[in-house]
């Protein structure tokens, strides 16, 4: 009813045109992006005739002028080019975004936590940290409440959670406070070779105050070996930091095991929990875990917020990176953004509430894409397939480029291996940990499975994986070979 | 909540339409697939349900969640995007 009372706005080019000038300018003149708007942006004034507020997405553009930048300076690229104005072309009648299948990235917002949190960007706007008016009361009892359902996913207290800007804030706070505070006694951390880059950056930041650090290797199954880890701890080690729930890969570390031997040798145990906060069963008291760092957007809650779990007993000290008013118990000054925290807050209760049914359903989903994608000739799911969360699918395709084949799957919002510094190439250092050689790891994709993939777009994937793999093998010199039974290990390769 | 009087058969089935209905109105083609999902199984479970107790509850706590639904689907169409790969757009009307 209120939409009907707006006025009808005219249909202009999207608001971004004035960013991209060079773009549109092109765009327009050849008409061929006029001609993909036009049946997206007819129907959504159809769908609903009292709205007129339309916003556009220009996805597939962007795509192929960056294509388009790259393929002047490759060959491989210009092959994928081709495969993909094969695979337009079949599709016309239907939309023309992508399959978002990048899960670990970060997820869509549930419409569920997006309606709590509007009331906090309407209304209720008070400072929550405010005591001395019911705006600041009413915005206090929806944060607290917000904590109490973080805190119950992982079995915690809610004293013991502390809000933060997200993970990657979650693992600094550590990676540098913890041990800054015991210094004067403790010089040692531990951690892995595969964990998020955020967490390798702090520690690698510690080793210039003076600290060493030891990153564990992993077995080709991307699971560390708890024995080395055992023997690395020495009297003077104060943390030992490891992911749960791999990122790249999805492989799931022996939490329970790490963290009895933290225990026993009294060294804390931090876990970044970015990827399996709410989708795997963890249970900080059971699991003996000291610090747990949580990210919102990996849950369908909003970006720009997290939390740092604190064991309260016994008491584990830090050194806060921020100085300021003393919130969170002195760990994180700042005032708290109450739409983001009750955002986050609701993200987490969901989880627990749809924990079965989305725990079965991306199975099910995981397990039909991942035979899909293995019915190909030389395609290997990357990790454990036993210690793994089915929402994380990481499949090499060998004789096929990652890049070239991202390129070619444009229609299917994917990362490649080397996804987290998605501006370089380099081939991924976790499939490397795992002594996967620099083309197997640049041939490797990602696939992210979560709450809203539908099982026709896990279909459209396998199909669109199938047939341009094929293709951009048939254009490969090395797998005519392979086809030839040609050994490639026994070529004596001239040049270089 | 001992007031609230056990909602009939009826009233459950009126309940479950509404939730379908507003489902199909997610312009989103991910979020309605989900919420129709969602609504189907939601009342698939509840109709085992046999203690009064419960269903009631459940009644109570899917009218709260039709609100929900109602806000977001109002705001999926005032907020729209282009279609994805998989929807074909040839076929107007989704909800049918
Ligand atoms: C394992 C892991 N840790 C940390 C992060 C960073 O989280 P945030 O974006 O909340 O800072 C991510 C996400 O990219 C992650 O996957």
């Amino acid at each position: 009813m209120f939409g009907r009372s707006l006025v009808r706005l005219p249909r202009v080019v999207p608001s971004n045109v004035g960013l991209r000038p060079s773009v549109w300018s092109s765009k327009i003149r050849s008409g061929n992006l006029s001609r993909c708007y036009s049946a997206a942006a007819a129907e959504a004034v159809k769908l609903d005739e009292g709205i007129s507020i339309e916003t556009h997405t220009d996805i597939q553009a962007a795509a192929k002028e960056q294509a388009n930048v790259r393929s002047n300076d490759s060959e491989a690229i210009k092959s994928g080019n081709t495969a993909l104005n094969h695979a337009y072309q079949e599709n016309t009648g239907f939309g023309t975004r992508p399959i978002y299948l990048d899960m670990q990235a970060t997820t869509p917002t549930d419409p569920r936590v997006l309606d709590t949190m509007l009331k906090y960007y309407t209304g209720l706007y008070g400072n929550p940290h405010s005591n001395t008016h019911a705006y600041g009361w009413e915005t206090n009892k929806s944060v607290e409440e917000a904590r109490e359902h973080v805190a119950k996913v992982i079995n915690a207290n809610a004293k013991e959670i502390i809000f933060t800007s997200g993970a990657t804030e979650s693992n600094n706070m550590v990676l540098k406070g913890v041990p800054r505070f015991y210094k004067k006694t403790k010089k040692h951390i531990i951690t892995t070779r595969t964990e998020h880059k955020c967490v390798l950056e702090a520690a690698r930041s510690m080793i210039n105050e003076g600290f060493e650090v030891t990153f564990l290797g992993v077995d080709s199954n991307g699971l560390i070996d708890v024995n080395e880890l055992e023997n690395a701890i020495r009297p003077d080690t104060c943390l030992v930091s490891v992911m749960a729930v791999n990122n790249e890969i999805g492989v799931i570390q022996p939490i329970k095991q790490i963290g009895e031997i933290c225990k026993k040798h009294k060294v804390y145990f931090h876990t970044d929990c970015a990827q399996a906060y709410g989708k795997i069963p963890i249970d900080v008291n059971d699991m003996n875990i000291d610090l747990m760092s949580i990210s919102s957007h990996k849950i369908y809650g909003p970006k720009g917020i997290g939390a740092l779990y604190v064991r309260r007993r016994p008491r584990i000290r830090l050194e806060p990176l921020l100085s300021g008013g003393g919130q969170e118990r002195g760990l994180r000054s700042g005032t708290l953004a109450p739409p983001l925290v009750t955002g986050f807050g609701e993200a987490a209760r969901l989880m627990l509430q749809e924990f079965d049914n989305d725990q079965n359903y991306i199975s099910r989903l995981s397990n039909k894409l991942i035979s899909g994608l293995l019915s190909l000739d030389h395609a290997t799911l990357n990790g454990s397939p036993n210690h793994h969360y089915p929402g994380c699918i990481n499949v090499s395709f060998a004789y096929v480029e990652g890049e070239s084949l991202l390129m070619a799957l444009r229609d299917i919002a994917l990362s490649s291996g080397s996804a987290c510094t998605s501006a370089s190439l380099e081939p991924s250092y976790v499939l490397h940990a795992l002594g996967k050689d620099d083309a197997l790891a640049h041939s490797s994709i990602r696939f992210g499975i979560g709450r809203f993939t539908t099982e026709e777009e896990v279909d459209y994937v396998i199909k669109a994986i199938q047939e341009r793999v094929k293709f951009l093998r048939e254009l490969s010199p090395l797998w005519e070979m392979v086809q030839e039974g040609i050994d490639l290990d026994s070529i004596e390769w001239s040049g270089h | 909540m001992s007031s609230v009087p056990v909602p009939t058969r009826r009233q459950v089935l009126a309940l479950y339409k509404q939730f379908i209905k507003n489902s199909n109105q997610f312009n989103n083609y991910n979020f309605r697939q989900y919420f129709l999902r969602k609504s189907r199984s939601t009342f698939k479970e509840s109709a085992d349900l046999k203690d009064t107790v419960q269903v009631t509850n459940m009644f109570n706590e899917a009218k709260k969640e039709l609100g929900i639904l109602k806000r977001q689907a109002v705001i999926s169409q005032m907020y729209t995007f282009d279609k994805t790969v998989v929807e074909p757009t040839l076929k107007l009307n989704h909800t049918q």
